[in-house]
């Protein structure tokens, strides 16, 4: 556990949180791991934890039948994956594949959750941090959309 | 048990149904680069196949109504000359006695050698076959089409079934994304439905180009823009699965049920009358038990891969 | 010799000698008799002259991957199992030509096929292929749409089956509440017994057909002994089963195990071959074929068997829906134990052990819904494990 904190504290996402709240958020962390070719996740099943992805590399990826799987944006060392656990229905949109043997340190969504429904300040503090990650995702994908490679249309 | 076939319509009991039944083509319509319609009535000298079929009365009746009736969202199987046959979504409407119609785009052999013929060309008509849109489930609620590409052809029947007998169903909207501009397909008569009162039309495209000014973003964007009451909301859906799954996640999480969004799938066919075993969906035959899904009947079943 | 009249549900009995005549009655009220015969090594269905085509004096040896044929230290007709062949091969012929066509006058006619129906008559079937037959009777002709062509061919046939005096080495149709007993969907039942001094058949009657058939042949009452002989023949062929299957729940098992990692196991096992589904007497897909001449006038249909195994088979615009090893032979084993039964309302397996039988690398089918259910109980004692 002492590790864990260690680790939790030095990364940027964890950075100026009261004590309390972090104190909380060690409580609901554990180490995972996936092979690769596990999944993190599936399209569909409820959403309940979130990743701080520390060795390896996930695919974020859907799926169509005639054409297999599609990556849509992969999460590396050092980055956070998974918000749907924040956002109601609670459910993920999408499978996280591990693409390599992939260590992380998995968070209890579901216990944060109701913490925060308690404790609003909490509930802010991690919506900040989740909404700064959503952004830089969302223009990424933005960008990513105009297929700026590719020969004019 | 036999899984219950809850849209389903009794077709006419062909006695070979492996034979198809001559069409001429009427009229060939280009749509964009790569999809075309085709408006298809039965060859002068051909008999339809129906049992029973008894003299003066049955040809009176085929006279009256030559086209076989189909209800929206089934598909015929049209066959070319000696080249093979796909299965292709009825998209004319259903109350049209005179012709069949389809839309396809141009994907394989039989799709170009489709594309090639002409007005006056004979080609074989097998159908109708499979589920239907629940047109009539649908009456004293509101109503919401979600197209998605080609989709838009399968679920135009079921609008123009809506909007046949406008005055039984509550609000009404058609919500259609596609890739581009140039790809946007019935353009007048979306503009028809556009100029009506009793319908809200929205359409966005995913890429704008050449100075395209109307919405941008993928068709699950629209649906915020919409008003319908989710409790008492029918929805239709159709277009690649991906974007299916998609759209019905943003209606559950407007408040729509699972059992009240329906699907249309697409697997391989051959015979369309649930022998060949190819379009098979976990425990559906997409043939017979559908290509019209019930949403809550399938929802497990979609996010299996490679089932 | 006295010439009781036979009733349905009546046990006769026929001796060797006069079972010759069998074949001679039904060949002359016009059947086609096809039944076992040795070719190529096995035994395998097709039309018979006279009872000496058949596989007299043969047994077959069969495990995992392994077909041997050996002779027998007595002369018995039916003294073996099932081959390569089901009865499928008359019933859903593998190669069809289903109509042709012709251009005229700015559009084309087509011409069904007309033929007289075959009317074949079955000699030999086990109960597990009636099970078979009467599983392929509900996907063609008890649907919403009606095969015509396997309804006529159907209806015309004479079936005489045989109650096995063995079970193979893979055979588990008691698992399956397919046999070794037949029941019920024969016209003649026959079991063969074989004395050191007497060989005969004790032949039970099916149905009104088979009633006047069998009043051709010379027969007698059956006794109560022989009765009873015939009954612990096939008593102890149940107990000889050399595979089982326990089929308890197993729709829900297989629902809930989609994403199994023994399905990436057997993947790396198999071939895609589609032997499996070639030789098992229930699987039934096709696919259509459009073909033409050079001149472009002419044109047919013809349906062919395909398999699920195929690339092609779920190919859609864009690629398979099925492009693994893993998805398609999960797709065939879901199928048959577990979709089957929400389609069509039994299972789609007999246990006649065919695919176990001729599959190149002895997957077995058995041990697979073993290996499964297994994979839950260890997972389940883990789960307790660590609570």
């Amino acid at each position: 556990m002492e590790t864990l904190e260690r680790i939790l504290a030095e990364h940027p996402f964890f950075e100026g949180l009261e004590p309390r709240h972090f104190e909380l958020i060690v409580g609901c962390a554990s180490n995972v791991r996936f092979d690769a070719g596990q999944f993190l996740f599936r399209e569909g099943e409820e959403a309940n934890q979130f990743f701080l992805i520390r060795r390896g590399k996930v695919a974020l990826e859907t799926f169509a039948p005639e054409r297999g799987p599609i990556v849509i944006q992969t999460i590396g060392e050092g980055e956070i994956l998974g918000w749907s656990w924040l956002i109601p229905p609670y459910h993920w949109h999408f499978d996280a594949q591990a693409v390599d043997l992939t260590r992380a340190i998995a968070l209890d969504g579901k216990c944060l959750r109701t913490k925060c429904e308690v404790d609003h300040h909490l509930g802010y503090e991690l919506l900040k941090r989740f909404a700064h990650i959503m952004e830089q995702r969302l223009e990424a994908a933005m960008v990513q959309l105009l297929d700026l490679y590719g020969a004019r249309a | 048990m036999a899984p219950v076939l809850e849209t389903m319509l009794p077709t006419a009991h062909v006695y070979d149904p492996m034979i198809p039944t001559p069409y001429r083509i009427h009229r060939v319509r280009k749509d964009t680069a790569d999809t075309f319609t085709l408006e298809l009535r039965p060859a002068a000298e051909a008999r339809r196949l129906e049992t029973p079929l008894q003299g003066e009365a049955g040809l009176a009746r085929i006279a009256r109504h030559p086209v076989p009736r189909f209800a929206a969202g089934q598909f015929n199987m049209l066959y070319v000359f000696g080249v093979g046959e796909i299965p292709i979504s009825i998209t004319g409407d259903p109350a049209d006695p005179k012709q069949l119609v389809h839309t396809t785009r141009v994907v394989g052999t039989v799709t170009k050698a489709l594309r090639k013929l002409k007005r006056g060309d004979v080609l074989g008509v097998r159908g109708p076959f499979g589920s239907c849109w629940p047109v009539e489930e649908a009456r004293g609620n509101d109503v919401v089409i979600v197209a998605g590409g080609i989709g838009l052809a399968p679920l135009r029947p079921a609008l123009c079934a809506v909007l046949s007998e406008r005055e039984k169903y509550g609000k009404v909207v058609l919500l259609y994304g596609t890739r581009s501009p140039s790809d946007i397909l019935y353009q007048r008569e979306l503009e028809r439905w556009r100029a009506r009162f009793d319908l809200e039309v929205y359409v966005t495209v995913d890429r704008g180009t050449g100075g395209w000014r109307g919405n941008v973003g993928v068709v699950t964007t629209l649906i915020p823009k919409a008003s319908f009451d989710p409790v008492n909301t029918i929805a239709m859906v159709c277009g690649p699965e991906v974007m299916m799954r998609f759209t019905a996640l943003e209606l559950e999480s407007r408040g729509v049920g699972a059992d009240s969004i329906f699907f249309s799938l697409e697997r391989n066919m051959k015979c369309a009358l649930g022998f060949c075993g190819r379009c098979q969906f976990g425990p559906t035959f997409v043939c017979k038990d559908g290509p019209v899904f019930r949403y809550s009947r399938i929802k497990s079943w979609l996010t299996q891969r490679e089932i | 010799m006295s010439q009781p009249i036979v009733h349905v549900g009546g046990q006769v009995v026929v001796e060797r000698p006069h079972f010759e005549q069998l074949l001679d009655v039904l060949s002359k009220k016009g059947y086609r008799v096809v039944g076992p015969t040795v070719r190529d090594g096995a035994i395998v269905y097709d039309e018979l002259t006279s009872a000496s085509d058949l596989p007299v004096g043969w047994t077959d040896e069969q495990e995992g991957g392994r077909y041997r044929l050996k002779k027998r230290s007595d002369e018995a007709l039916f003294g073996y199992v099932v081959g390569p062949h089901s009865w499928k091969k008359f019933l859903h012929p593998p190669v069809l030509r289903l109509w042709q066509a012709k251009r005229s006058a700015g559009s084309f006619e087509i011409a069904e096929e007309n033929q007289e129906p075959s009317r074949f008559a079955f000699i030999g079937v086990r109960s597990c292929e009636l099970h078979a037959i009467a599983t392929q009777d509900k996907v063609f002709m008890k649907g919403q749409y009606v095969d015509p062509g396997y309804k006529s061919r159907r209806e015309n046939v004479f079936i005489v089956a045989v109650n096995c005096g063995q079970a193979g080495g893979t055979c588990f149709c008691v698992s399956m509440n397919a046999g070794p007993k037949a029941t019920s969907g024969f016209d003649l039942a026959l079991t063969e017994v074989l004395e050191a001094d007497r060989h005969y058949l004790v032949v039970e009657v099916g149905t009104e057909r088979g009633a006047e058939v069998l009043s051709e042949l010379p027969h007698k009452a059956a006794h109560q002994d022989e009765m009873e002989t015939s009954e612990r023949i096939v008593a102890k062929t149940a107990q000889q089963m050399g595979r089982s299957m326990d089929t308890t729940g197993i729709k829900d098992l297989l629902y809930r195990n989609y994403d199994n990692p023994r399905w990436d196991q057997v993947a790396e096992r198999c071939l895609t071959c589609a032997n499996c589904t070639m030789v098992c007497p229930t699987c039934f897909c096709t696919t259509v074929e459009d073909v033409t001449d050079l001149t472009g006038d002419q044109a047919e249909r013809w349906r062919k068997w395909d398999s699920c195994f195929t690339m092609d088979f779920s190919y859609i615009h864009g690629g398979s829906v099925r492009p693994s090893a893993k998805a398609r032979y999960r797709q065939w084993m879901t199928h048959k134990l577990a979709t089957w039964i929400d389609q069509f309302g039994t299972s789609g397996c007999v246990g006649c052990g065919r695919c176990i039988t001729w599959c190149p690398v002895a997957i077995d089918i058995t041990e697979e819904v073993r290996a499964i259910r297994e994979s839950e109980t260890r997972q389940k004692e883990d789960e307790h494990g660590d609570a």
